[in-house]
């Protein structure tokens, strides 16, 4: 029965369907410092989440803060009988809430502005490379412009010119990344434009919209989560930046920025936890954000697969 | 009865920085329901390029600049991209050479496959769902439930290539183009995928162009073998006839190269010389530096003739018996 009408013959297929996302999963948990540094991040966000559950005081409620606290040492009793585990800053609000509702600020914005950006800088990737011709041209350019500025310049301009808030900060970081992923979108759509499952799904009638969102985008994908998550780092140190020279979020919106801002004049005094705190705070997030993004991109690069 | 494909002097060109290219210059065929037409010739000479010509899929800098393709009588060269757009995946289908790369990586063969049949018709999923698992027992995929939850990577070549064909049966269409869809695979899938390409076709009347560098896989499939060398279609007749007395050179060139039992132990036929430079064509007949019946007549471009029942370009076609 060698006959050409034999049926194939079954290939077992396992009960658990080897999803792409298994198959990543089980792959970046290969290294124990991204692991790590990916639960110290859950951790965060967690703790940031739940900051009113777990804190002893709301540092924004000017009923609970307590000029007379001002600028205790780590360990020191709050006049209201809580123990400041990690002191309290000038305006006597106690560091370990503010820290953590500084948490919930520097994430949100830091997450917001990238979320935003990355959903406009993909769309105008995707419809360069798919479009090409001039208005690729036209749009590359505009990016490469943008991309020669420093990203804190450009952000730093914009605030100056737009004023304080969070709406503010957020709409200048998104306007100073966006290029970052228009680039890198339009270079994976580019080289997944010239394969062949677009020329088949062009073949089967699907029309233009329906190839670069449904086939062409998550092709795209794996390039643009490393992206995301580092630019998401970068927009985190980015607003603490502009917090620390003033020209971010208000005083009374306390991000991590503006608490370290708060206690520079009184490091030289030996209060050091005051801008101390917040950095290691700000430091753990952003380099816990970075190892995860370079974890990914070890996975999702095939090119660096061993 | 209206042939259900018409192709008449059809020239696609490439407007390159280097020249042009004239991939396609002047071809002319037809095919009827339920026919197979093997469209047989060497890389390059512009077999694919007429299969995409047909579905307006030419990207610049190439374009259509003559010709007519009337498919079921109406003609579609140059129409509009909506129009085409509605031909494509349901009256015309295409299959392509690497069911490794045609298949998208990140999506499921489900989701693919209700994609295909929601594109032009509105059915309701559960209806879409039940026709693709139909169509992949159809091609004899096993267990189609469970290969409709994979992906594509989980499926082997032959098995993938059968996703492809199921797909491009979906929507029943008139016209498949199937673009050298065994080249990729090894011999016994080869000759499985060949038997259930020819018994769909007769199944469903589907006409359907087999385009192929390989004359052994059109002989036992094809009723119509065209054979296209540098842009043109230099003879064209039925398979049997193309196949047992060829009478272009070429042809009898490429036959000859073909292994038989009967040439054990000696050494192939071979046809001098390279594919010639498409932006450099050779005066006259194309292939006329590499022939070896040549004369100076072939300094003028051969004009297609009806040669014994099938239509010749050559001067000197191989009338006589001494054939191999």
């Amino acid at each position: 029965m060698t006959d050409a009408t034999a049926p194939a013959p079954v290939e077992p297929v396992s009960e658990k369907v080897e999803t792409p996302f298994r198959r990543f999963l089980s792959e970046f948990t290969e290294s124990k410092l991204a692991t790590g540094a990916l639960l110290v991040l859950g951790v965060i966000i967690v703790l940031a989440l739940i900051a009113p559950l777990i804190t002893p005081q709301n540092p924004y409620d000017l009923a609970q803060v307590d000029v007379l606290d001002g600028r205790l040492p780590p360990g020191s009793e709050a006049y209201a009988g809580y123990t400041m585990w990690l002191g309290s800053d000038g305006a006597g609000r106690d560091l370990y809430s503010a820290i953590l509702y500084g948490l919930r600020i520097s994430l949100s914005v830091g997450v917001t502005s990238g979320l935003i950006a990355l959903a406009i800088g993909m769309a105008i990737g995707l419809i360069a490379a798919y479009v090409g011709g001039r208005i690729e041209n036209i749009i590359m350019r505009i990016v490469d412009l943008q991309l020669s500025f420093p990203a804190a310049l450009v952000a730093l301009m914009l605030v100056a010119i737009l004023g304080k808030g969070i709406d503010k900060i957020i709409l200048a970081l998104v306007v100073a990344q966006w290029a970052y992923y228009a680039r890198t979108v339009r270079g994976t759509a580019l080289v997944e434009r010239r394969k062949e499952y677009v020329e088949a799904a062009q073949c089967l009638g699907l029309s233009n919209a329906r190839i670069v969102f449904r086939h062409i985008l998550p092709n795209c994908l794996a390039p643009l989560i490393v992206v995301g998550t580092v630019q998401t780092a970068h927009a985190i140190s980015l607003e603490a930046t502009l917090s620390f020279l003033g020209v971010g979020l208000p005083q009374t919106e306390p991000s991590l920025g503006v608490l370290i801002a708060n206690g520079f004049e009184y490091m030289l005094s030996g209060r050091y936890w005051i801008s101390v705190f917040p950095g290691l705070a700000l430091l753990l997030t952003v380099v816990s954000i970075n190892l995860v993004g370079d974890q990914l991109r070890d996975v999702l690069n095939p090119r660096l697969k061993k | 009865m209206t042939a259900t494909l018409e192709v008449q002097g059809l020239k696609t060109h490439f407007f390159t920085r280097a020249g042009v290219v004239k991939a396609v210059d002047g071809v002319d065929f037809s095919i009827s329901r339920g026919e197979v037409m093997g469209l047989v010739g060497e890389s390059g000479s512009g077999k694919s390029i007429t299969g995409f010509s047909i579905l307006g899929l030419i990207d610049p800098p190439g374009r259509i600049i003559e010709g007519s393709i009337k498919f079921n009588g109406a003609e579609i060269a140059n129409s509009t991209e909506t129009a085409l757009q509605k031909l494509r995946g349901n009256r015309i289908a295409m299959i392509f050479q690497d069911p490794m790369m045609t298949l998208n990586p990140v999506l499921r063969i489900d989701t693919q496959m209700i994609e295909a049949i929601l594109a032009h018709e509105q059915v309701d999923k559960r209806a879409a769902w039940e026709r693709s698992r139909d169509a992949l027992g159809q091609v004899g995929i096993p267990s189609p439930e469970e290969r409709l939850r994979a992906y594509p990577h989980q499926l082997s070549g032959g098995m993938r290539q059968r996703v492809a064909i199921a797909i491009a049966f979906l929507n029943r269409p008139d016209l498949i183009i199937a673009d050298e869809p065994t080249t990729a695979l090894d011999v016994t899938i080869q000759a499985q995928i060949i038997f259930e390409a020819q018994q769909l076709t007769r199944q469903t009347g589907t006409a359907m162009i087999w385009i192929t560098h390989d004359l052994a896989v059109v002989a036992g499939l094809a009723d119509h073998i065209s054979v296209m060398y540098a842009g043109r279609i230099v003879e064209q007749g039925t398979t049997d006839d193309v196949i047992d007395r060829p009478l272009h050179p070429y042809t009898v060139g490429l036959l000859g190269s073909v292994p038989t039992a009967n040439s054990r132990g000696q050494k192939l036929h071979q046809i001098e010389g390279m594919t010639p430079n498409m932006l450099a064509l050779p005066k006259g007949c194309a292939f006329g530096p590499r022939c070896s019946r040549s004369s100076p007549a072939c300094m003028d471009q051969p004009l297609v003739a009806d040669v014994a029942g099938r239509r010749v370009r050559c001067f000197h076609p191989h009338l006589d018996a001494e054939v191999r």
